[in-house]
């Protein structure tokens, strides 16, 4: 039988999979991209605890609510950083993340 | 439905997203993850969400992976060859991961609402119709639900103009400032100051 616990641990394997992603990757194209897989990991959740908390006997539509929002931001986040990155490449001509040192002190 | 299914969808998420973080070349990965956002979708339509897997497929799979693969294209970036791997990003990486997912399963395990299944919750649509307070002013939701299909993407569209439309303003105006910030962003910088 599949609880609302299946549907946390897999969504916490996803989200622990995009940090190690964020921490151990040097392209910053990737990092970014672990970026949104973190953030979709946090949607599962979201959405898990829609189904299995009803309201009326149907599912919690706040959460799911949240979720839209969630995604209209990251859509608004991926365009913004991925300029960013464009300016960077043009600029160091490299998209590795040890190449961008300048605020190390 | 079937824990086979579940578990087949969850291997797919859980696979093209393993795919994304140890992959060389940014091409695969970014095909990987558009991979992974689809399994990803597909659970969420096995949990009844299915407003919220559609636009997991268009804006996530579809606009957000375009935008990645593009810029891929444009930078025109090879595959990390030859450079030497750093040992201690690696493993500290892997090693916050497991711990992670080592605590999340202990929470997980020893909580009671993580035990409820769809058998605990089921969703009765036709006396749901009676009860849905002012939703219930849109005969058409009511119309749904009484002949038994779940209107979610109606009812996620009256939560958010009913209960956040100021939020969602104030979202659309995130977008603006998002589009003109590339806009500005990516502007070529003239060589001198006229």
């Amino acid at each position: 039988m599949i609880t609302l616990g299946h549907y946390l641990v897999v969504s916490g394997m996803l989200f622990a999979l995009g940090l190690a992603g964020v921490i151990a990757r040097r392209n910053i194209i990737i990092v970014y991209m672990c970026l949104e897989m973190m953030l979709s990991a946090a949607n599962l959740a979201l959405v898990g605890f829609s189904r299995f908390h009803l309201v009326n006997s149907l599912p919690d539509y706040t959460a799911q609510s949240l979720v839209f929002f969630t995604i209209t931001v990251a859509a608004a986040e991926v365009a913004v950083g991925l300029a960013i990155i464009v300016a960077l490449f043009r600029t160091k001509q490299s998209v590795d993340v040890e190449s961008v040192t300048k605020l190390q002190g | 439905m079937p824990p086979l299914l579940f578990y087949l969808l969850a291997l797919i998420t859980l696979g093209f997203g393993f795919m994304v973080v140890t992959g060389r070349n940014p091409v695969s990965c970014a095909l990987s993850l558009a991979a992974c956002f689809v399994g990803l979708a597909a659970l969420f339509l096995s949990l009844d969400a299915y407003f919220i897997g559609v636009i997991q497929i268009l804006v996530y799979a579809g606009a957000v992976m375009v935008l990645f693969l593009f810029i891929i294209m444009l930078l025109d970036i090879k595959a990390e060859e030859g450079k030497k791997l750093s040992f201690a990003p690696i493993i500290s990486g892997v090693l916050i991961a497991v711990l992670l997912v080592l605590q999340i399963i202990t929470v997980v395990s020893s909580s009671a609402i993580a035990k409820k299944s769809s058998t605990d919750t089921p969703l009765a649509l036709t006396e749901a119709a009676g009860k849905i307070g002012r939703a219930a002013a849109l005969p058409t939701i009511t119309n749904d639900l009484k002949e038994g299909t779940l209107p979610d993407a109606k009812l996620i569209g009256f939560t958010l103009f009913d209960q956040y439309g100021f939020h969602l303003q104030v979202v659309g105006l995130l977008l603006l400032v998002g589009t003109i910030g590339v806009v500005v962003l990516s502007k070529r910088e003239r060589s001198s100051a006229p």
